[in-house]
């Protein structure tokens, strides 16, 4: 009976099937959860379903590479997913083209601001460069991160975890602080959430407010650009 | 639904393809937003010559289905977490600090540089 059940662990643990069905059906449920509790940003959806995921992971004993077998179809679709933000952005083109003015300010002052604290307090800290190359670029949606990352001598794995880490942590963040900051622009808001946690920001600003998700998904996409071009002469 | 589809995915294939034949810095999938605007705009421009799925709305439903659980899609990089723990054990504070300060930072220079300029740009007739 033992010997059935490992062989048929043994079968399911090696289709991509088991851990794409698990991240799916882990997602809807933690989506339930923080549906239930009014979106309340601590209960977020990202995190939940990673803890919960890694848990099932490391508890099956389970290689990060076979779990990623089965989970690269929904990691493919980032790419997809950052074509179609073009969408909401032609749709409000009019209310983005009356705001390019304080977006091109606010991305340059929220860009720089984003990867000059991090490189400073990581090499105050006493960081390796290594370190230092893979916080810097921790604010940029995590396809583009790993890449910059990769070339100025960090550990691209590394900052992906970062990445999501940050993104996770500004979508908890962000409406508590824009309150205490009394932002009462959904613009503003939204952008300031797209720039410094990327797509993850995005998904919590399209949670609150569509004008806001748009421009979270504007600031996501400019500041991946504006990122990849300075970051090389400030390290 | 499927026609939608498969011109989100041209839309990022072009603009891998540029990426890499050109070596910009820009990321294939931000050309691919840009294409599919410059798509969006085209489809305005030549009316009733776009297919009808362009113009019934199932192109947008169909890119709104696929940002409705942008959430889910950072799932499984953000698991590679358990790849990783003795480094982010070893630099816990390092990476603690640095991630918590910087965000609270440029969330908040970001959000008040914005608001602040588009006071000052607002048209004084007084768009809200």
């Amino acid at each position: 009976m033992n010997d059935d059940v490992f062989a048929l662990w043994v079968y399911l643990a090696r289709t991509p099937l088991l851990w794409l069905t698990v991240t799916i059906l882990v997602y809807c449920a933690c989506d339930r959860v923080s549906a239930a509790l009014h979106r309340t940003p601590l209960a977020n959806p990202v995190l939940m379903s990673m803890v919960l995921v890694g848990l099932m992971v490391r508890g099956t004993g389970t290689p990060y590479a076979d779990y990623f077998d089965g989970a690269q179809f929904i990691h493919f679709l980032l790419g997809p997913a950052t074509v179609a933000l073009g969408i909401p952005l032609y749709q409000n083109r009019q209310l983005v083209l009356r705001a390019i003015v304080p977006m091109g300010c606010a991305l340059l002052a929220g860009s720089v601001t984003a990867m000059v604290s991090a490189v400073l307090i990581a090499r105050f800290l006493g960081a390796s460069p290594m370190i230092v190359a893979s916080i810097a670029p921790k604010s940029v949606t995590a396809a583009v991160a790993m890449g910059i990352s990769g070339r100025l001598g960090g550990d691209p794995a590394l900052t992906a975890v970062l990445v999501i880490l940050t993104g996770i942590l500004g979508a908890i963040v962000v409406t508590p602080l824009m309150n205490l900051l009394r932002v009462t622009d959904m613009r503003a808001r939204g952008f300031a959430a797209g720039l410094a946690a990327h797509g993850i920001g995005t998904a919590r600003a399209f949670q609150v407010d569509l004008l806001a998700g748009t421009f979270a998904g504007i600031a996501m996409g400019l500041n991946a650009l504006l990122t990849a071009v300075i970051l090389p002469f400030l390290l | 639904m499927l026609l939608s589809l498969g011109l989100i995915l041209l839309c990022q294939l072009i603009g891998e393809a540029i990426a890499r034949g050109t070596g910009i810095a820009v990321p294939g999938p931000v050309i691919g937003l840009v294409l599919c605007v410059l798509l969006l705009a085209t489809r305005d421009r030549i009316g009733r010559l776009a297919p009808v799925e362009l113009r019934d709305g199932t192109f947008e439903q169909t890119g709104r289905g696929i940002l409705s659980h942008l959430s889910l899609l950072f799932i499984p990089a953000g698991v590679g977490v358990v790849q990783r723990l003795d480094v982010l054990a070893g630099n816990a504070l390092i990476i603690v600090m640095a991630l918590t300060v910087s965000t609270l930072l440029s969330l908040a220079v970001t959000a008040k540089v914005f608001a602040f300029v588009a006071s000052r740009t607002a048209r004084p007739s007084g768009t809200p």
